[in-house]
């Protein structure tokens, strides 16, 4: 590449910075809201004129409190397991993708594409009255299920695409090297995979995490209510007073554990993207 | 260490194309064979039916005479080199030499893998890359760890499915010579797949040409390319390749583009009744006509030619001379091109002459021929009508004494080193 001239590099640093700006602005409004006071909320200023984090309080330990970490432990809980569940049937099916010949297989990939784009409004309804018939509504499972509906074809096509670009002949390799082929599996592609793998589990994490529509719809108390839908039942402390602080704050609590795994695995998961994207 | 006997065998696909059609091949215990051929005539299938990564479609498999046809690759106790080495990427040089072991669970010791490992790698000189992961090697150190691999396990055979191809040509003359010593001194029946013919020649204590899935002739690089039993392998090997020219018989001479020739009585007998023979002369059986002895030029025919151009190499030269044939012969030349995976087959004929020669192009030049060594062909089935088959298997039978003289004299000088080592 060639050096870049300073008037370029300036140019990219203002760019940047805008884009940072436009980006993150609404991040640190949350961040400066959820430490206002109530009496702070509608001055109009930027940061509180008096930190304090009575917010945190009020949803860690105070009133709302059973209400938030009930939902905490339900959209840690059920994306968890959602995740789970979706990697490791697609793991399985993009591998067969991958490698097998059989009838159907565009079908599966041509399915999954279009029911990843289906919206997931137009399912709520009937999904609501079905899982009150059959009794799923308001649990885990209730949820998970749909929430595979989200996450396993984004989980099957980043997957075959992963599968797709490691050699064939390393498995025959440990077959003739005496594995069966479960081992070779085990030893030679997971491995290799394994980035592909990590990548789509944090995918699949954060669709399930994020999820509104479903979380909302089919649950109605704390036994399953994740958090993105929790936020829109809490309330001031009295029937005046808007609960935005509080909203502000659980925000600022479910976005943490995303941001740390963004942190933690970037290397991995940009390698993972682009290696799907740019080989696959 | 093993026999492999390949018994009528046919692969064939889905649509009924049969990729490899009916080879027979008896693999004696330590022998190095060679399959070769040009692409897509079935000889990496082949291969892989013996491993056992393709299934066999009809006829029978066996090692040591015993039927392998249903046996997974794991059962068969093979060792396999790939083309692109196969290496695992996430393990070190020296848990990829490893692999095989630590597969086999709980039949070595954690000590035994070690001693194992670093004796492979200390024959392959891989000792100071032990710890290094295979994407910071070079071509020819993978090439040497896909090697440790199979020889770590004791396997009852080598395959290798064009294990140069992916070396630059310095490094695979280099290869070239450590398989074959290192198969000398093991031992260890090989099967060696390629489509380059010098490896062919160099490696093989028999080579099997294969052409669209059908073995054409089975026997020692000398008796190929001296009896070859017909177009197809004396076109294959050699290189240059086999010059064919049409001629037609009259009297004792054989008619020819580029002249006359006089030849033996039997060879008339031969052709004799045919319309046209196709008359097979390797490039080296010509030579500048006033180099030839005296003695020597009696058993051949001396004609005139013009030379299009020469090239000069150093140790000899090449002439080109052009013919024209009629439109029936060069059908026949150009499908045989195609068939040897050559592009057109430019109707001209080349000449090896000595060095020192001062024949150049655009003259007509004298050149001579030793016609004790041409071969005639039917140009409807390509048959070797000259070939004399029992010259043919005494090259073979020499050569497989020499195999076993050096065999002999590897284990000798193995055990030698041994005993001087403890």
């Amino acid at each position: 590449m060639k050096n870049s001239s300073t008037k370029e590099k300036v140019t990219w640093a203002v760019i940047s910075v805008l884009v940072l700006l436009y980006a993150l602005f609404p991040v640190a409004s949350i961040l400066a809201t959820s430490f206002k006071q109530p009496s702070d909320l509608t001055t109009g200023k930027f940061l509180p004129t008096e930190w304090s984090t009575v917010n945190y309080e009020q949803i860690l330990v105070g009133d709302a409190q059973g209400l938030f970490l009930s939902s905490l432990r339900n959209s840690i809980g059920i994306a968890l397991i959602a995740t789970f569940i979706a990697v490791v049937l697609a793991t399985l099916c993009a591998y067969a993708i991958a490698r097998l010949d059989f009838p159907g297989k565009k079908m599966i990939l041509t399915t999954a594409l279009a029911v990843s784009i289906f919206p997931v409004i137009s399912i709520v309804t009937p999904l609501f009255n079905l899982w009150r018939t059959i009794g799923l509504y308001d649990t885990w499972p209730g949820l998970i299920i749909p929430y595979l509906s989200l996450t396993l074809p984004i989980s099957i096509w980043t997957l075959a695409a992963f599968f797709r670009q490691i050699p064939w002949e390393l498995e025959q390799a440990a077959q003739v090297d005496g594995a069966t082929t479960w081992q070779a599996f085990r030893k030679a592609i997971v491995p290799l995979a394994a980035p592909g793998v990590f990548t789509t589990a944090i995918i699949a994490f954060f669709i399930a995490w994020n999820d509104f529509v479903y979380g909302i719809s089919l649950t109605s108390t704390e036994a399953a209510r994740p958090v993105p839908a929790a936020l829109a039942f809490f309330t001031g402390a009295s029937q005046f007073e808007e609960p935005t602080g509080a909203i502000s704050a659980a925000a600022i609590i479910v976005t943490i554990p995303i941001v740390l795994l963004v942190l933690l695995f970037q290397r991995q998961i940009v390698s993972g993207l682009t290696q799907g994207a740019v080989k696959g | 260490m093993a026999s492999i006997t390949l018994n009528n065998l046919v692969k064939q696909y889905g649509d009924g194309f049969p990729a490899v059609n009916d080879v027979s091949i008896d693999i004696a215990d330590g022998e190095f064979l060679i399959l070769v051929g040009p692409s897509g005539c079935g000889k990496s299938t082949l291969l892989r039916m013996i491993v056992g990564l393709e299934d066999i479609t009809s006829g029978d498999l066996l090692i040591d005479g015993k039927r392998v046809n249903e046996k997974a690759p794991r059962d068969r106790n093979l060792a396999m080199v790939f083309q692109n080495y196969a290496l695992y990427p996430h393990l070190t040089v020296f848990e990829n030499i490893a692999f095989p072991l630590r597969l086999a669970k709980g039949r070595h010791s954690e000590a035994e893998v070690q001693r194992l490992v670093t004796e492979a790698a200390k024959t392959l000189e891989l000792t100071d890359h032990l710890q290094r992961k295979p994407g910071n090697l070079s071509g020819g150190q993978r090439q040497r760890v896909a090697m440790g691999r199979a020889i770590v396990r004791q396997a009852d055979a080598f395959l290798f499915d064009e294990p140069l191809s992916n070396l630059d040509a310095k490094l695979r003359g280099q290869m070239r010579s450590e398989i074959s010593q290192m198969q000398r001194r093991l031992g260890v029946t090989s099967v060696y797949v390629t489509h380059d013919q010098t490896e062919a020649m160099t490696l093989g204590d028999r080579v099997a040409v294969l052409k669209k899935g059908e073995l054409q002739q089975i026997a020692s690089p000398r008796e190929l390319y001296e009896q070859p039993v017909n177009l197809f392998v004396a076109g294959f090997i050699g290189s240059p390749s086999m010059n064919f020219l049409p001629a037609t018989l009259e009297g004792n001479k054989l008619k020819t583009p580029v002249g006359d020739i006089e030849v033996s009585e039997e060879k008339v007998r031969v052709a004799e009744g045919k319309r046209v023979v196709l008359v097979g002369i390797r490039p080296e059986y010509f030579e500048d006509a006033s180099m030839v002895d005296d003695s020597k030029r009696q058993q051949g025919s001396t004609f005139t030619a013009e030379l299009t151009h020469t090239e000069w190499l150093g140790n000899e030269q090449y002439g080109y001379i052009k013919f024209d044939p009629d439109p029936e012969v060069r059908d026949l030349l150009d499908n045989l091109a195609r068939e040897m995976d050559a592009d057109e087959l430019r109707p001209q004929i080349v000449v090896t002459l000595d060095a020192a020669s001062r024949i150049r192009g655009g003259r007509p030049a004298e050149l001579w021929l030793d016609t004790r060594k041409i071969h005639l062909f039917d140009p409807g089935t390509g048959e070797n009508l000259t070939r004399d088959a029992a010259a043919g298997a005494a090259l073979t039978e020499e050569a497989n004494a020499a195999r076993a003289e050096e065999i002999a004299d590897a284990r000798e000088r193995d055990a030698a080193t041994k005993q001087q080592a403890s």
